[in-house]
């Protein structure tokens, strides 16, 4: 574990760092783009708002490539007649969302299913790269120059607050598209406590508006942060794990051989979380669209 | 772990993907399942239909046998009935043959018998007449006796 990289980690400490590093990208202060790659490479691009994370990138278009071509490859010869097996299991993946959508979503919409359906797959297959050993990937990137990299997208925050972002952007659309520019405002400033409309309580009608407008806007803001930031959490602490079992293969073979006990057992029991995780967020984004295009 | 462009850039591919699954993906998939949905209801409709033929057929086929096996027995009996008669009647006609024939061979007899004695009575009264001219011949002149013994063989 200590030897990959141009400078190699050396104790556990540098390891962990190591494996949270992300490669990234950025324009320096001269105008030009850099990256953390290659021998001793330094992080230039930490801190930098404009900074991309490429492996997150790569890995999180990949894996939705590869969602995007199994599920097309099905769809396109896809008949009524008897399934193949792959068939079979995309086909209950679909059956399955689809009466997830259909359960909690009583409106009509051509969106919600497939988005449904692309977070659910897309998410479990960036979750799904916490299983492959922390190690594989990053040595084999390391073996061609690129020091750092993360395989898991999910554990990165910025990936699950991208989705996020747009599911919040899909919540405003639903409540603006089902209740109108005036219905969205009155749902921002008229709850919890509809501000008086007559008489000399006028006077407190702002307040309450300016109350209530702050309360709803932390409701809408808190839907996105604690979607984003619970699947995040339980990737990163998995992932986490992960490393700190890694870093006990190296500490003799007591440790080593509990480590590849420990390691065993928190990968069965991960195979729940990513699924879990997978679920949760796809399964929050229907109730939050729901909650949008229903007027309570 | 800051947030930087990535963000948007996740966004983005979200929105692509989202938008690819949504033109090319879902509707396809769930059209086949929806077909297959319906001609698995359609196999079943069918089924149901073919189990409550199959049984309408059983009770049919039942009771075509019964229908037979009771025409079968009609004719069973209607023959005993027949062949009872045939054989009555043939017995009946045995009866009156013998009957016949037994009457038949009676009257010949009886016939027969008559001629016999009609003839012995002839051959005794020759015989007599014959003995009486032998007895007489010495003793009687025939003529004198001759209508006595006339009369006699008359009444014999």
């Amino acid at each position: 574990m200590a030897t990959e990289g141009g400078h190699g980690p050396l104790t556990s400490g540098d390891y962990i760092s190591h494996h949270l590093q992300n490669l990234q990208a950025c324009k320096d202060s001269s105008g030009e783009w850099v990256m953390n790659i290659g021998h001793n490479a330094s992080n230039i691009c930490s801190g930098n708002p404009m900074a991309i994370n490429v492996d997150s990138m790569f890995w999180s278009v990949f894996l939705g490539l590869v969602f995007v071509f199994l599920f097309h490859s099905v769809a396109k010869k896809t008949s009524s007649g008897k399934p193949t097996k792959f068939q079979a299991l995309v086909e209950i993946i679909v059956e399955f969302v689809d009466s997830s959508v259909k359960d909690t979503f009583h409106g009509k919409s051509r969106l919600i299913a497939p988005l449904s359906l692309t977070i659910f797959v897309w998410v479990f297959l960036m979750n799904f790269m916490d299983l492959i050993p922390v190690d594989w990937i990053p040595s084999a990137a390391s073996a061609v120059g690129i020091t750092y990299m993360k395989v898991v997208p999910s554990t990165d925050v910025n990936v699950t607050f991208g989705m996020s972002v747009a599911v919040l952007f899909l919540i405003i659309f639903y409540t603006i598209k089902n209740k109108g520019v005036i219905g969205f405002v009155k749902e921002l400033t008229l709850h919890p406590i509809a501000p008086p409309t007559k008489g000399i309580a006028l006077i407190a009608s702002p307040f309450m508006i300016a109350f209530n407008f702050l309360l709803e806007s932390v409701a809408l803001i808190a839907k996105p942060i604690s979607l984003s930031l619970r699947l995040f959490g339980n990737m990163f602490a998995g992932e986490l794990i992960f490393i700190l079992i890694a870093t006990m293969f190296s500490s003799g073979l007591l440790l080593g051989g509990g480590g590849g006990l420990l390691h065993v057992g928190w990968a069965i029991f991960h195979v729940l979380i990513i699924t879990l995780q997978a679920f949760i967020f796809m399964m929050l984004t229907i109730v939050y669209l729901s909650l949008a295009s229903e007027s309570h | 772990m800051d947030i930087n462009m990535t963000l948007i850039g996740q966004s983005i591919a979200m929105i692509v993907f989202v938008w690819f699954c949504m033109k090319f993906i879902w509707p396809p998939l769930l059209a086949a399942l929806e077909e297959r949905q319906q001609q698995i209801e359609e196999g079943l409709t069918a089924a149901d239909k073919g189990k409550e033929l199959l049984v309408k057929a059983a009770i049919e086929a039942d009771e075509i046998v019964g229908e037979a096996r009771k025409q079968a027995t009609s004719i069973l009996d209607s023959a005993n009935v027949r062949a009872n008669e045939i054989v009555a009647d043939g017995k009946l006609d045995g009866a009156k043959e013998r009957e016949r024939q037994l009457s038949a061979a009676k009257a010949e007899i009886e016939q027969e018998a008559n001629r016999a004695r009609e003839e012995l009575r002839g051959q005794v009264s020759a015989i007599a007449i014959m003995s009486a001219e032998k007895i007489l011949n010495r003793e009687i002149d025939n003529k004198a006796h001759d209508d006595i013994l006339g009369k006699l063989a008359q009444e014999l």
